[in-house]
């Protein structure tokens, strides 16, 4: 089963990417990639750049309204996700749980829709 | 009535709702077979007593005023069901003791079936320790759910999933027959083990979900060794439980970083809880008969040894793991064993012990990881010593122990 942790980051979540590298936030997120990839579950991924980055836009009367920011402006901002293949919910959860954003910021395990995809793309 | 009695009887009525809540369920469940109306029922009971005890004063037995409430109240649910034929024999059953619950001043205890029942091999293996917490200690299953990081809603289901169980497959209420009996003992003393959390054992990691509930574990464990006295390896497990317990405060330094087992200050051990678990470990091999439990406390007692000889045996928590693996050969098991074996003879026969490993069996496990890292650092190989870092820091939960990696990485 695919699953997609969803990273919510507060506010010092994303201000620790201001830096070289050698922060250990941004060590202990490569070890947490390495061990995913290693335990052969990552299938892809990626880091987002800062809520402030994010531009919105819907079509209201046939009308653009483009707003400046996230989709939603809340304590804790998507920052990136993960999609891992893995046979159980739990073990999801577990990965989830060793994610470094989880002990500053939460994350959310989902599974991904694979029949609603089947339908779209056939 | 002042507020101070008012407060009196709230927190008696708590501890009786405590101290008597697996008692009350289990004998009520093992007249119904119905674990969950009876807990319901017991909830009632509870209720009645929050409303009535302030206000007539707590009864002379408490307890019996609560059983006496809720066998009430479950006849009431089960007449409001209306499922007659079905509730019957139920009712039948609580009335035939109607004359002996109006004294109940001992009621048996029927503790020791719910927990065989709890930990049945027709349930769900991982179900039966949340099943002894929330029928023989009461919890909810919102704590019980967050101690293994599910939803509180999931574990709700599960709970009445397993109850339900119970009931249609015809579950038993008693104890198991010679032949089946030491199978069905050992599952029970896994349950309660299992909600003292995995991690306790591990060589660099903590298990955060276990930590809240250890207390509970060893509440689970006193209330098993009351009912059967006899069972050295009840003891052992209660030993071990005390002994890691001791440790806990000095797990943890001033700014809440992880430390190690080996480099923690023994003055910040609980001496009382390492004495009572050293009777119960002596009195445990008085028997005779070792087991898994007794001798993962025979490793904790070792090393409590350090606070007296400023020491560690480390020849003989090898050995003692190695009967463990004879036992059977798990994960935890043969990494502690080289850990050990690192501090014996060294981390290059260590580190043998952990190349056998099939690495399939450990790519999520983390203390592989976090001992093998040590070794390889001892041993000078610094880059696979770094990539075993990553590993292990990349797979472990607590965000402590997650910074003690990065730092021994450099």
């Amino acid at each position: 089963m695919q699953f997609a942790l969803l990273i919510y980051e507060s506010r010092e979540g994303f201000a620790m990417r201001n830096s070289d590298g050698t922060d250990s936030y941004t060590g202990a997120w490569r070890a947490y990639h390495r061990s995913m990839v290693e335990a052969g579950i990552y299938v892809g991924g990626d880091p987002l750049q800062v809520p402030e980055t994010g531009t919105t836009v819907r079509i209201k009367d046939g009308k653009r309204h483009v707003q400046d920011g996230p989709y939603a402006d809340t304590k804790e901002n998507l920052g990136g996700f993960a999609i891992l293949e893995v046979p159980s919910l739990d073990i999801a959860l577990d990965w989830a749980a060793r994610c470094p954003a989880a002990s500053i910021g939460a994350v959310e395990v989902r599974p991904l829709a694979t029949a609603t995809k089947h339908r779209v793309v056939a | 009535m002042s507020g101070g009695a008012l407060e009196d009887t709230q927190r008696a009525i708590e501890r009786v709702a405590r101290e008597s809540y697996g008692r009350l369920v289990a004998y009520l469940s093992a007249h119904t077979r119905d674990v969950a109306a009876s807990e319901d029922a017991l909830s009632e009971a509870l209720l009645a007593a929050l409303r009535a005890w302030p206000r007539d004063g707590l009864p002379q037995n408490p307890e019996a005023w609560l059983l006496t409430a809720a066998r009430r109240s479950f006849i009431d649910l089960i007449r409001h069901q209306r499922v007659v034929s079905e509730s019957e024999p139920t009712l039948l059953l609580l009335r035939e003791d109607s004359t002996e619950m109006n004294l109940a001043t001992d009621f048996p205890d029927e503790r020791l079936k719910l927990l065989f029942v709890c930990a049945h091999p027709a349930i769900d293996p991982a179900m039966h320790t949340p099943l002894m917490l929330q029928t023989v200690l009461g919890l909810d299953a919102g704590r019980i759910a967050g101690a293994f990081l599910v939803s509180p809603k999931t574990m709700g289901q599960r709970l009445v999933r397993a109850k339900t169980k119970i009931r249609h497959a015809g579950i038993q209420f008693e104890i198991p027959d010679k032949r089946e009996l030491p199978d069905r003992f050992e599952a029970v003393l896994e349950a309660i083990y299992a909600g003292f959390g995995i991690g306790w054992d591990d060589m660099a990691g903590i298990d955060q979900r276990g930590r809240e509930l250890t207390e509970e574990a060893i509440w689970l464990a006193r209330v098993l060794l009351e009912l059967i006295p006899d069972e050295p390896e009840a003891r052992g497990l209660l030993a071990l439980m005390l002994y890691c317990e001791a440790r806990r405060s000095a797990r943890r330094g001033a700014d809440r970083e992880y430390i190690p087992l080996s480099e923690q200050d023994t003055k910040q051990w609980c001496f009382a809880l390492i004495d009572e678990a050293e009777q119960h470990l002596a009195a445990a091999f008085h028997f005779g008969r070792p087991g898994r439990f007794q001798l993962e406390a025979a490793i904790q007692s070792a090393h409590a040894e350090r606070a007296r000889s400023g020491r560690t045996d480390w020849v003989a928590i090898s050995a003692f793991y190695q009967q463990l693996i004879r036992i059977s050969p798990t994960l935890g098991r043969r990494t502690g064993y080289a850990a050990a074996l690192a501090e014996a003879n060294g981390p290059q026969a260590a580190l043998a012990v952990l190349n056998a490993i099939e690495s399939d069996a450990v790519s999520s496990y983390q203390p592989y990881w976090a001992v093998r890292a040590h070794l390889l650092q001892q041993l000078g190989k610094t880059s696979e010593a770094s990539d075993a870092y990553d590993r292990a820091i990349g797979l472990a939960e607590d965000p402590a122990v997650r910074e003690f990696l990065l730092k021994r990485r450099k």
